[in-house]
């Protein structure tokens, strides 16, 4: 698969990363052999196959569509009880510049212009 | 209803006042149909995040309510509320939406300060419910306007950027909305002006506020609301070049911003320009929309199927539960209303704004008043009052039962509706029932016939001139004659028994 030098481009600005010449190069060799290993799916006739975006899915082809055999939804939901956490602190004190004091904030460089 | 419709007038009006000078000509103007979609965002109203069991509270100190779910940290697996996922479809029930039987969340790929995980889950190609409607009401006539699809996904953090010793170099973050579950609700492009925009969005506050399923509080951010706008001549069958306004955080925003941005793309038509499809910000304070910054705005998102979350099923089940807790929508109620207590369809309007109002009309009906005489009471006296001191009629003093004691009161002629109103008023500042009030106010009306002919005896006895002209057939006195039968028994005696005694006593000679 073909790689150009601005999809490289493209892709690392959308990452907000910025490349060196040599790093353009080599991460465009990379992804171009990524994508042509990925390439080999093509090969195979997926005309009647249902597009899968969760590979957990696949169980759920075919069974009851409303419930699952123990009576329960067959998706995994949580009810709706709060339950606190309790680590601010800790993240506030290990975060790269948090304000480990009461009120406890995350301080970030101000929002500009990239 | 009366509060929102006054801020609308306020808004034209500032609107009006707003206008630069070189505002178009109407008569241009008009050669213009303005073409309007609207995104709002609802929080729903539940006890815990989209994805994980922080509480969804508004208002706790900051960051109180944070966990590696929703502070994005690594490994961390999001869990769907059931309860947001029930809010959501028993939302896109009362809009008639199409409830997907499988939707997929989707992770919308972007860079800020306030996005921890680095993208947003939401919905993309196969959202929760699509080709729903709602209908408007406006210029007294009803329009039904589109919803193309209605989906959720989890809100922002907070980033406060003022207010710090040190806010020109830095911005504060609160997680606490970050992974607050919303909808989004995207209508199809059938709004044609400012006007209607605001009754759409009246309409689907109503109904989210009647079934319960967002407080739709603007100020705390639970009701928002972008527009996409553009223009074209009348007749022309394809859309112009839009915009999507973006802040449009209250009613007044929205109706004010939408004329700004309606006049703004005529102008530039008008005077040969194009239109540049774009993000513009409602800037409040200078009164019009303005560009956002390029940067802000280009984003290729890079949307893919959020790996982490399975697809949702609405099941057959779940719709059944949903349904069964649905409570009678706004039209049906405005309806019922209308066919049940012979009310009409205005006063159905006023009375089923809220669902508090509705239900208390309908207690102080239950409690025995006449349905026409509770609409009249309910809409002057109470409505007049809890506008005045901003309450809500949750917090009323007076309770249905109550107002139906007075209204009994009233209509048994135990007191006159002077009297009525003035209870009434006292009421509402303390609760009191009204017999209490009737009897230590001396508002007890004069029923008593051998006292009022006793006043009426009197009266005529002073008053030998006006007698006498009455009974040499002047009508016009008559009413002089009441009016001092009332004065006499300070206005608390039965103006009917007063009437019958006075016209007895004075033919009787
Ligand atoms: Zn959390």
């Amino acid at each position: 698969m073909k790689i150009t030098r601005e999809d490289v481009l493209r892709v690392a600005e959308l990452a907000n990363l910025e490349l060196t010449e040599s790093e353009l190069s080599t991460y465009g060799a990379q992804l171009a052999s990524i994508l042509s290993y990925c390439e080999k799916l093509n090969e195979l006739d997926t005309k009647n196959v249902e597009p899968l975006a969760q590979i957990l899915e696949s169980g759920a082809a075919g069974a009851d569509k409303d419930q699952a055999p123990d009576g329960g939804e067959r998706q995994h939901l949580r009810n709706d009880a709060p339950r606190d956490a309790g680590i601010i602190r800790e993240v506030v004190r290990r975060a790269p510049d948090g304000l480990d004091a009461e009120p406890a904030y995350f301080r970030v460089p101000k929002v500009i212009d990239r | 209803m009366a509060v929102e419709a006054g801020c609308y007038n306020f808004g034209l009006a500032m609107a009006r006042a707003t206008q630069e000078a070189s505002s178009i000509p109407p008569e241009v103007l008009a050669r213009y149909e303005p073409v309007i979609g609207l995104e709002t965002h609802v929080q729903l109203k539940t006890a815990t995040k989209i994805f994980c069991a922080c509480s969804a509270r508004f208002g706790d100190p900051p960051n109180r309510n944070t966990c590696p779910v929703c502070l994005g940290l690594p490994g961390a697996l999001p869990v769907l509320n059931r309860r947001a996922l029930e809010l959501a479809v028993k939302a896109a029930l009362a809009l008639h939406c199409t409830v997907e039987e499988r939707s997929r969340f989707a992770r919308k790929n972007y860079f800020y300060p306030d996005l921890p995980k680095g993208y947003q889950i939401s919905m993309y190609e196969l959202p929760l419910a699509t080709r729903g409607w709602l209908e408007i009401e406006h210029d007294g006539k009803t329009k039904r306007i589109g919803i193309t699809r209605l989906h959720l996904e989890d809100d922002a953090a907070k980033g406060m950027h003022e207010g710090f010793p040190d806010s020109d170099r830095n911005t504060y973050i609160d997680f606490n909305r970050g992974g607050v579950p919303l909808i989004e609700i995207v209508s199809e492009p059938d709004i044609r002006s400012p006007e209607e925009a605001h009754a759409y969005l009246t309409a689907l506050k109503q109904i989210l506020l009647y079934t319960e399923v967002s407080d739709c509080n603007m100020e705390e951010g639970s009701l928002r609301c972008d527009a996409n706008v553009s223009v074209r001549r009348h007749g022309e069958q394809n859309f112009g070049t839009k915009t999507e306004v973006k802040n449009l955080n209250s009613f007044r925003y929205l109706v004010h911003a939408l004329e700004y941005e309606i006049e703004r793309q005529v102008q530039t038509l008008e005077s040969g320009g194009t239109i540049a499809q774009e993000t513009r910000l409602w800037n409040v304070a200078a009164g019009r929309t303005e560009p956002m910054r390029s940067k802000e705005y280009a984003h290729d998102y890079r949307y893919f199927p959020e790996p982490d979350l399975l697809p949702v099923h609405a099941t057959k089940a779940m719709l059944a539960r949903v349904r069964a807790e649905m409570p009678e929508l706004p039209a049906a109620r405005r309806a019922r209303f209308v066919r049940d207590y012979g009310i009409t369809p205005y006063d159905a309007g006023v009375l089923t704004a809220t669902r508090e109002l509705a239900d208390y009309f309908e207690q102080t009906v239950r409690a025995g008043a006449a349905a026409k005489t509770a609409s009249n009471w309910i809409q002057t006296e109470l409505l007049r009052r809890l506008n005045a001191s901003g309450e809500e009629i949750a917090a009323s003093r007076i309770r249905p039962e109550a107002l139906a004691e007075l209204i009994a009161l009233v209509e048994r002629g135990e007191v006159t509706a002077a009297s009525g109103k003035a209870i009434f008023a006292k009421m509402f500042e303390t609760g009191k029932p009204a017999g209490r009030i009737a009897a230590e106010d001396g508002h007890r009306q004069i029923q008593d016939a051998g006292e009022i002919e006793r006043a009426c005896r009197e009266v005529i006895k002073k008053n030998p001139d006006q007698t006498a002209k009455y009974r040499a057939g002047n009508e016009g006195v008559f009413k002089f004659l009441v009016g001092q039968v009332m004065r006499a028994t300070r206005g608390q005696a039965n103006p009917q028994v007063v009437n019958e005694a006075l016209r007895r006593l004075l033919a009787a000679k």
